[in-house]
């Protein structure tokens, strides 16, 4: 005979003739004492694989539904597969439970856990047939983009003013410093990249004219792109994505407000507006880090930096930077909001919507960039 | 903790700045009762759940949970007494990204030692005491409003905690589906012997489940009536419950001259 307390409840196993065991339970059968009490007498059976195991309850002062759990999980344990199982003395209330929860109302297997399962077919087909569908609503969604958008420019009091410059704030003036500070950076590694070759040749003065063309026409879009995309992309995708779970575009929709116009509009216009500028204060932040490394490491002088900086740069260059942030603006503000329109389900698809958003803005931005690079070199 | 009363409030106090919520209440709860909350829009109902939930503390008073007095206990001993709660808030908050048998196995899993398969078995059984058997495998936002009662009701219930707290538990579902919430709770107290404590207005469901009420006041900030819900009905001295209650005689006779 083995014993284990395990205060309040205790269990008494006895081995008997040819491997017919009987358990005797003591004491409260719940919540607290069934998961250690399971483990124990799970071990002891384990190692001794009995041929039929009596359950004796006369013991048992209280057992509720762990109670159960625990004679259900010993019926169906693996070393009890093909043993007989019996349970006698059980109090009415005890028999009552039982009965309502008892070994046989535990059906074997578990269903396995998870969602239907398909074969490669069908989830192809799935996939595709998705695929599709989102197609469909993006074409949708920029037929109405520029419906709205046309409407707008004949009648220029639908445009909804205030929430418009609300967006202007929190894209363009709040994202100045990040800006900013990226780069300044920036220009710094440029021009102190750029000298370690450039030193070579005597040709220090060419690091004004390399940091000048390179923000200007590439990268100064390009990271205040991205930023903006990291910032705003994901913020546009995460408010409206939260107001379409809440049922709020609907309502919209339902007091004949053109979501839309409502809510896509305002911030397409903003970002047009303020991503250009953003771009002007990138190249100009990078300049000026540029020229810092210059005065201080490359022996130049500000005036000579400032002056080669100007003599490069060519105001087409400054132009093809502008339209590029533009085209990067209407991407960043469309897709976030048609990643917001499309989200589905509840909470995660919040945070679905802005990953994706974002993911999908930077892609786009870079595809449009090489796209512009290839036009250039027709001009 | 004086045996057979697992909730005792005293002479709770609550004040968001200068504004007066809860008025110096005083009640207490008896094991094994159902007892419902009662009042009006912004008599400060939630308020008073949010509190005897320890979300919030209180300005003064006591709120006897078991035998912890969560207005003014330590980390520890809160936690200990979160041990004896369960809660079914208004919206169900089941968690959107876990199935329903993922969100009642959540405290099962952190809170028990039992092994997986222990863990699932228990899962199907909470759910078949709320009926809700076949749905193990959907999502919250799948299945209708009265379901993720159920299934906030199953996982309230999870640990068989000695004191549950239902929030508004038959708002928002039409007549049926919330006689059926009612008999839930009515069914689960008698098999289990849990204490309950019920915050809501609707009417119906507090003569059907109700032993005991108390009504709170919009005005006063102080409870205005306790006793059945009879007694409050018929024999009330103050008005303002009679007013109340008149309401639902009013549905009632609808309801029977509809039928007749």
């Amino acid at each position: 005979m083995r014993r284990k307390d395990s205060s309040p409840c205790t269990y008494q196993l006895y081995p008997g003739m040819d491997g017919r065991w009987t358990l005797r339970l003591f004491g409260r059968l719940d919540i607290d004492t069934t998961p250690e009490t399971l483990h124990s007498v799970t071990a002891d059976i384990l190692k001794s694989k009995p041929v039929s195991l009596q359950v004796d309850l006369s013991g048992v002062t209280y057992m509720d539904d762990y109670g159960t759990l625990l004679i259900n999980e010993l019926r169906h344990s693996p070393a009890l597969r093909d043993a007989r199982f019996e349970i006698e003395n059980a109090s009415a209330d005890a028999a009552e439970t039982l009965k309502r929860l008892g070994p046989e109302h535990a059906t074997r297997p578990l269903p396995a856990p998870g969602r239907k399962s398909m074969n490669i077919v069908a989830e192809l087909g799935d996939a595709t047939i998705g695929a599709m569908i989102g197609l469909k609503f993006f074409v949708a969604f920029i037929g109405s983009v520029f419906l709205s958008t046309l409407s707008v420019i004949k009648k220029p009091n639908t445009l909804r003013f205030d929430d418009t410059i609300g967006h202007m704030k929190t894209t363009g003036v709040d994202a100045v410093p990040v800006v900013a500070l990226i780069s300044f950076l920036l220009g710094m590694i440029m021009a102190f990249m750029s000298s370690l070759q450039l030193t070579q040749f005597g040709a220090n003065i060419y690091v004004a004219s390399l940091v000048a063309v390179a923000m200007v026409s590439e990268l100064g879009p390009i990271m205040t792109a991205i930023v903006v995309a990291g910032r705003s992309g994901s913020a546009y995708a995460a408010e409206i994505s939260t107001m379409k779970i809440s049922e709020e575009i609907d309502a919209l929709s339902v007091m004949r407000f053109d979501p839309v116009l409502f809510l896509v509009i305002p911030r397409i216009i903003a970002a047009m507006v303020v991503i250009p500028l953003l771009t002007i204060f990138s190249s100009f932040f990078a300049i000026a880090g540029g020229m810092f490394i210059g005065v201080t490491m490359l022996d130049l002088t500000t005036s000579s930096y400032f002056q080669q900086t100007i003599n490069t740069l060519k105001l087409f260059e400054v132009f093809w930077g502008l339209s590029k942030s533009l085209v990067f603006a209407v991407i960043i503000a469309s897709v976030g909001c048609l990643r917001g329109v499309q989200a589905k389900g509840g909470p995660a698809a919040v945070g679905n919507a802005a990953t994706s958003a974002v993911v999908t803005c930077i892609f786009l931005i870079i595809l449009f960039d090489s796209l512009f690079a290839v036009m250039r070199s027709y001009w | 903790m004086i045996e057979n009363t697992p909730v005792d409030v005293g002479h709770l106090t609550v004040r968001y700045g200068d504004e007066l919520i809860l008025d110096d209440l005083s009640f207490s709860v008896k094991k094994g009762e159902i007892f419902v909350i009662l009042g009006g829009s912004g008599s400060g109902k939630s308020t008073l759940l949010r509190h005897m939930l320890g979300l919030e503390r209180p300005e003064s008073g006591r709120i006897i949970i078991g035998d912890t007095d969560i207005a003014e206990c330590s980390e520890k001993e809160y936690a200990a007494a979160l041990k004896k709660i369960g809660v079914l808030f208004q919206s169900s908050a089941l968690l959107g990204s876990m199935t329903i048998a993922e969100n009642v196995a959540l405290p099962i899993i952190e809170h028990t030692a039992l092994p997986a398969r222990a863990v699932a078995e228990m899962v199907r059984m909470k759910l078949a005491l709320v009926g809700l058997g076949d749905y193990e495998h959907y999502l919250p936002s799948e299945i209708s409003g009265g379901m993720k009662k159920r299934a906030g009701l199953a996982r309230a219930l999870a640990l068989n905690p000695e004191i549950l707290f239902l929030d508004e538990p038959s708002a928002g579902l039409d007549p049926i589906t919330a006689e059926e919430i009612d008999d839930l709770i009515i069914d689960i107290n008698r098999r289990t012997d849990t204490t309950m404590i019920i915050v809501t207005h609707e009417l119906a469901s507090i003569f059907a489940v109700a032993r005991r009420v108390i009504m709170l006041d919009k005005t006063s900030k102080k409870i205005i009536a306790e006793g059945t819900p009879r007694d409050l009905k018929d024999s009330s001295p103050n008005p303002l419950v009679r007013r109340f209650f008149r309401r639902y005689d009013r549905t009632e006779q609808k309801t029977e001259s509809n039928t007749t």
